[in-house]
C-alpha cells in the first residue's frame, strides 16, 4: 500500500514538472496560444481541459477490457468528444461571458493531442486511480503552463492581471503581446528558458559527479 | 461574388489559420524540416478541408438540426471516417497520389484546422459555396505558412545557430515573427 501511495503520488508530479505536456513534450499547442491573451481565458481554459481528461481517463481505465484494440482509437474520441461537449454547455450555462471569448475553442479541445495521447499511453494500461492521478498531474501541468503564459501575456500586453489594473495610469501596454504574435514568442522565450534550466541541471549535476570521484579516488 | 472574395482572402491572408488563430500547430512545427514534405502535406490538408466543409455542411444541414448536441462528435467521427473512405478509394484508383499524399492523410484528420474550419464554418453560418470557398482559403494559407516555415528552417540548418535555441524554441520564434509579418494584412480591408 505505500508503495502504491508513492507511485501514485510520483505519476502526478511527474505529470506537472518533469513531464509537463506544454514545456517538455510540447503538446497540446493550440488551445495553449489561442487562448492564452489573458490570465482568466487561461484558467477556464485550464480547468476545462482538467474536466474532460480527468473524466475520459477514468472511462477509459474503467472500461479497458470492453474497448476492442482496433478500434481504441476511435474509442477514446467519442469518449473524449462526450466530456468536451458537457463542458462546452456548462461552460455557456455558467459563464457565459468567458464562452463567448474562448470561442471554437472548447469544442477544440478534442483535437487536443495533449489528451488522446494520455489515453493511448496510460490510461489504457493502467488502473483506474494510477489513470485519475496521471491525469490530475498532466493537466495540471497545462494549467501551470497555461496560467504561465496567460500571466505573462496580459502582464505586459495590458498592465494587468485578473483584470486588475497593475502599473497605474502611466504604463504604456505592450499590445503585441495579447495579438497572436505573442503568444509565439513568448513560448518560444519560455522555451529557451527551460531549455537553459535543463542545461544548466545537466552540468551541474556532472560537475558533481566529477567532483565526487576527485574525492573517492584521492 | 465580393463576399465570397473576402472569406477567401480573409482565410487566406488576413485570419491565416496557423498565424491567427493558431489552428494546425502540431504539424505546423513538427513536419516543416523540410519543403517537399511540407508541400505534399499542405495538399493533403487542402483535400482534406474541402471534404470537412462538405460534410459539415451536410451534416448541418440535414441531420443536426434535430441533434444540435451531437455536434462535436458526428463531426468528428463522419469527417474521420470519410477521410479514411477516400484515403482507401485513392490507393486503388492512383498509387500515384497515393504516395504523395497518403500517409498524411488519417494524420492530419486529428489536426485541430479540420474542426477548427468545421465549427468556424457552423458560427458563422456558411452555406455550401461560401464554405468550399472558406476551405480552399484556409488549406491554402495553412500551406502558405507551412512552406515559409520549412523554406527558413531549411536555411537555419547551414547557419550557425547556438544548441540553446535550437529545435522547438528557435521555430515558435520565427513562427512569431512571421505572424508579425502576417497582421500587416489585417489592413487590407478596412481601407478599402
Amino acid at each position: 500500500m505505500v508503495r502504491n501511495e508513492n507511485e501514485a503520488y510520483e505519476t502526478f508530479i511527474k505529470g506537472i514538472w518533469r513531464d509537463n505536456p506544454v514545456f517538455v513534450q510540447v503538446l497540446g499547442m493550440c488551445p495553449m496560444l489561442a487562448v492564452t491573451n489573458s490570465a482568466i481565458n487561461a484558467v477556464a481554459m485550464g480547468g476545462a481541459t482538467l474536466f474532460v481528461l480527468v473524466g475520459s481517463s477514468f472511462l477509459v481505465a474503467s472500461f479497458k477490457q470492453w474497448i476492442p484494440k482496433q478500434v481504441r482509437i476511435s474509442g477514446f474520441i467519442i469518449i473524449i468528444a462526450t466530456f468536451v461537449t458537457v463542458a462546452d454547455y456548462t461552460l455557456l450555462a455558467l459563464v457565459p461571458k468567458v464562452h463567448k471569448e474562448l470561442g471554437a475553442f472548447i469544442p477544440l479541445i478534442v483535437a487536443n493531442c495533449m489528451i488522446l495521447g494520455r489515453q493511448e499511453a496510460f490510461a489504457s494500461r493502467n488502473t483506474v486511480r494510477l489513470a485519475v492521478m496521471d491525469a490530475l498531474g498532466t493537466s495540471g501541468g497545462f494549467m501551470v503552463a497555461l496560467f504561465s503564459l496567460g500571466a505573462i501575456r496580459e502582464i505586459l500586453g495590458n498592465g494587468s492581471l485578473f483584470g486588475v489594473d497593475l502599473f497605474g495610469e502611466h504604463f504604456e501596454p505592450w499590445v503585441i503581446m495579447i495579438l497572436p504574435p505573442g503568444g509565439f514568442l513568448t513560448l518560444g522565450l519560455i522555451l529557451l528558458f527551460f531549455n537553459w534550466v535543463t542545461q544548466q541541471k545537466d552540468k551541474f549535476i556532472e560537475q558533481v559527479a566529477e567532483a565526487e570521484r576527485v574525492a573517492t579516488d584521492g | 461574388m465580393d463576399n465570397l472574395v473576402w472569406i477567401f482572402i480573409s482565410a487566406l491572408l488576413v485570419n491565416n489559420f496557423v498565424l491567427a488563430y493558431f489552428l494546425g500547430l502540431c504539424p505546423f512545427l513538427g513536419v516543416s524540416n523540410s519543403l517537399e514534405t511540407s508541400f505534399r502535406l499542405g495538399l493533403a490538408t487542402i483535400f482534406v478541408l474541402l471534404i470537412t466543409a462538405l460534410c459539415s455542411w451536410f451534416l448541418n444541414t440535414y441531420v443536426l438540426i434535430y441533434a444540435p448536441y451531437l455536434r462535436l462528435i458526428s463531426f468528428i467521427v463522419v469527417i474521420a471516417s470519410t477521410v479514411q473512405f477516400i484515403e482507401m478509394l485513392i490507393k486503388k484508383i492512383s498509387p500515384a497520389l497515393f504516395r504523395a499524399m497518403g500517409i498524411f492523410l488519417p494524420l492530419i484528420t486529428t489536426n485541430c484546422a479540420i474542426l477548427g474550419l468545421a465549427i468556424f464554418a457552423t458560427n458563422r453560418g456558411y452555406g455550401l459555396v461560401e464554405g468550399i470557398v472558406f476551405a480552399l482559403g484556409a488549406g491554402i494559407g495553412f500551406t502558405l505558412a507551412l512552406l515559409l516555415l520549412a523554406g527558413l528552417r531549411e536555411e537555419s540548418e547551414l547557419s550557425d545557430i547556438p544548441k540553446l535555441i535550437e529545435g522547438i524554441a528557435m521555430n515558435l520564434i520565427i513562427a512569431g515573427i512571421l505572424s508579425m509579418a502576417f497582421m500587416g494584412f489585417a489592413g487590407l480591408f478596412s481601407a478599402a
